[in-house]
């Protein structure tokens, strides 16, 4: 298991090295000058020329690649903004947080309700319960998030007046964020894990389980649960990129000071650091909850990590 | 030779035998047919130019005249829902079919060869899928720009990996098939087996795995125009019409609430006919 685990860690590092450089390569082909953007539309040609070797701009495209790459990963220095002027990271330190909370809390919810909604579901089968929860799923899953989050607005704050419309502070702030963020990703879940139970109440060994005069309980939550939620567990992965994703446009709705939303004012501002910075964070945060659920999925089916483990020798042989 | 195309028919004929005893999925259908009937005859079915601005009925709510109310500029709701219709329904469908193209075309041949060829696409393929589909899309509008053609890179290269490992996945099954053994022995080259006789088997689960995609492509199409990036105002785009209310969501709502409800209704009509579609190809899971 370690090795397994070293392996997929020195795998992450190359990820994160290729989406540095990926999205080094896209911005580098993005019309414009970074010097004037720097030092806005009133600079004169000298200037910029000036600008430009300050910023190791003058300098071919690998050496400039090199050192955005040495600085990043060897010294964590993302750079400056081009508009505000402060270091990258500095505004990381108050921003992460946040994000993180926001995309682990809405992460968990998907866990903690869908999953039990799914089972709930699938265990009865047909019943009104069942075939609500599915309808309710469909719509939840057809919806946008953003429009989704624009009428809790309205809803909430506008007519109600429960909750804050955007900003952040106390978790009353929280509250519509995280909802918004989480309903769809909740419904995914809850409609998998009923296909996924509903696959396994057929399976033998179910069967073999009741025929053993084992109490209904012990035949759910022992021997059909454990192996249902596998492939559940598998598309966690997947989903997270859709948090992650989803956490941009919510904070923008929200105006929620986190990472996408400064993303977004890096995008408008063509502030290239601050893109690159807020990308490439984004990116860690979703690789490495992608790792610590492939590492859970190989603990829960010890098919896996055979596999992968093989799978590295088997290559040294020649095929 | 001769019998392929009748087999193929009649798994097709069963497929949709059992696709149309599927009420959900033909309510979603016909909802989808509506609605695309709508969009490409816009300028029959709108009761006026979606540009059209009336300032003598700036802000109406919805009214006899108006059904769905007017916007900021006294333009007509229902009408832009119309024509807006045009965009995410192309958007979808495009995009799903680009990115099941290059899928299908890459899956199979990765799924084929396997080896080397396999562990450099899979590689390569994991680092594209560490960035975001949602990242990578706001990415490639921002850098290039908003056109049409642009938008549909940006939301296509996001799907691209999934749909190739998909694809592959279902290559690496078929590759162990007694007929590719026999196609081997008859000489076939490499690009008929994979494309001739592969494909064929694979192409029917991958189109009503796209299916599913176009409804979330609609979605990141419409957040895309939200945040101001993709198809911009004054385009009548479902999302940009979201974008150009959030300003006056306070006041006058319906602006907001119209533009959302076409976006719900098509992709879950899309949706139910997935599903749907889903359930006709393997009736094991639905039961």
């Amino acid at each position: 298991m370690w090795k397994y685990i070293l392996k997929r860690i020195l795998w992450l590092i190359v990820i994160m090295l290729s989406v540095a450089v990926v999205i080094f390569v896209i911005l580098w082909f993005v019309p414009g000058d970074p010097a004037q953007i720097v030092l806005g539309s009133g600079a004169t040609q000298a200037d910029i020329e000036r600008q430009r070797e300050i910023m190791g701009l003058d300098r071919p495209f690998l050496v400039q690649l090199g050192t955005y790459l040495r600085d990043v990963f060897l010294r964590f220095d993302f750079g400056e903004s081009y508009v505000f002027g402060t270091p990258v990271i500095s505004e990381f330190a108050a921003r992460l947080p946040r994000t993180l909370g926001l995309g682990l809390i809405s992460m968990l919810l998907n866990i903690i309700i869908g999953i039990p909604l799914g089972v709930n579901a699938a265990i009865h089968r047909n019943s009104f319960q069942d075939q609500g929860l599915l309808i309710m799923a469909m719509v939840f899953i057809s919806v946008p998030q953003f429009w989704l989050a624009l009428m809790m607005v309205v809803l909430f704050s506008v007519k109600m007046g429960w909750l804050p419309p955007y900003g952040v502070g106390g978790i009353s702030y929280w509250v519509m964020p995280v909802l918004a963020n989480s309903l769809s990703g909740i419904a995914m879940n809850a409609r998998m894990t009923r296909s996924a139970v509903l696959e396994t109440i057929r399976a033998d060994f179910v069967t073999t389980a009741r025929a053993k005069g084992l109490s209904e309980r012990v035949v759910i939550y022992k021997h059909m649960l454990p192996n249902a939620l596998i492939p559940v567990v598998n598309a966690l992965g997947m989903q997270l990129a859709m948090v992650v994703g989803g956490t941009v446009v919510i904070e923008q709705v929200f105006s929620f000071p986190g990472i996408g939303q400064y993303l977004l004012t890096g995008v408008t501002s063509r502030d290239y650091p601050v893109i690159r910075g807020s990308v490439l964070i984004l990116a860690l945060f979703s690789a490495v909850i992608t790792l610590l659920v492939d590492l859970f999925y190989a603990y829960l089916d010890p098919r896996i990590k055979a596999q992968y483990i093989n799978y590295g020798s088997k290559k040294k042989g020649g095929k | 030779m001769a019998n392929t195309p009748k087999k193929k028919q009649t798994q097709l004929s069963q497929i949709m035998g059992r696709l149309k005893k599927n009420k959900v999925a033909m309510g979603g259908l016909i909802v989808l047919i509506v609605i695309a009937i709508a969009a490409i005859f816009a300028p029959l079915v709108a009761p006026y130019d979606p540009n059209y601005m009336d300032y003598s009925a700036l802000n109406q709510t919805p009214s006899a005249a108006h059904i769905m109310g007017c916007d900021n500029l006294g333009r007509d709701i229902f009408s832009r829902i119309i024509y807006g219709g045009r965009y995410s329904l192309s958007l979808g469908l495009i995009c799903a079919v680009i990115g099941m193209f290059f899928g299908v075309f890459f899956g199979t041949m990765v799924g084929y060869f396997g080896g080397q060829v396999d562990n450099i696409v899979m590689r390569i393929c994991d680092v594209w899928m560490a960035i975001p589909a949602t990242l990578l899309a706001i990415i490639i509008s921002a850098s290039l720009g908003s056109g049409f053609g642009y938008t549909v890179l940006a939301l296509t290269v996001g799907g691209i990996p999934g749909s190739i490992r998909g694809t592959r996945a279902m290559a690496l099954k078929e590759r162990e098939m007694e007929y590719l053994e026999a196609a081997k022995a008859m000489n076939c080259s490499k690009m008929k087996i994979m494309y001739k006789h592969m494909m064929p088997n694979i192409i029917a689960p991958t189109i009503v795995g796209t299916t599913g995609q176009i409804g979330a492509t609609m979605m990141s199409a419409a957040g895309l125009s939200y945040i101001g990036l993709g198809i911009q105002p004054p385009a009548a785009e479902w999302g940009a019409m979201c974008s150009a209310a959030r300003d006056y969501i306070m006041k006058y709502p319906h602006m907001m609430i119209w533009p959302g409800v076409a976006i719900l209704i098509t992709v879950l009509a899309i949706n139910m006919l997935g599903d749907g579609l889903r359930d006709a190809m393997d009736p094991r899971l639905k039961d």
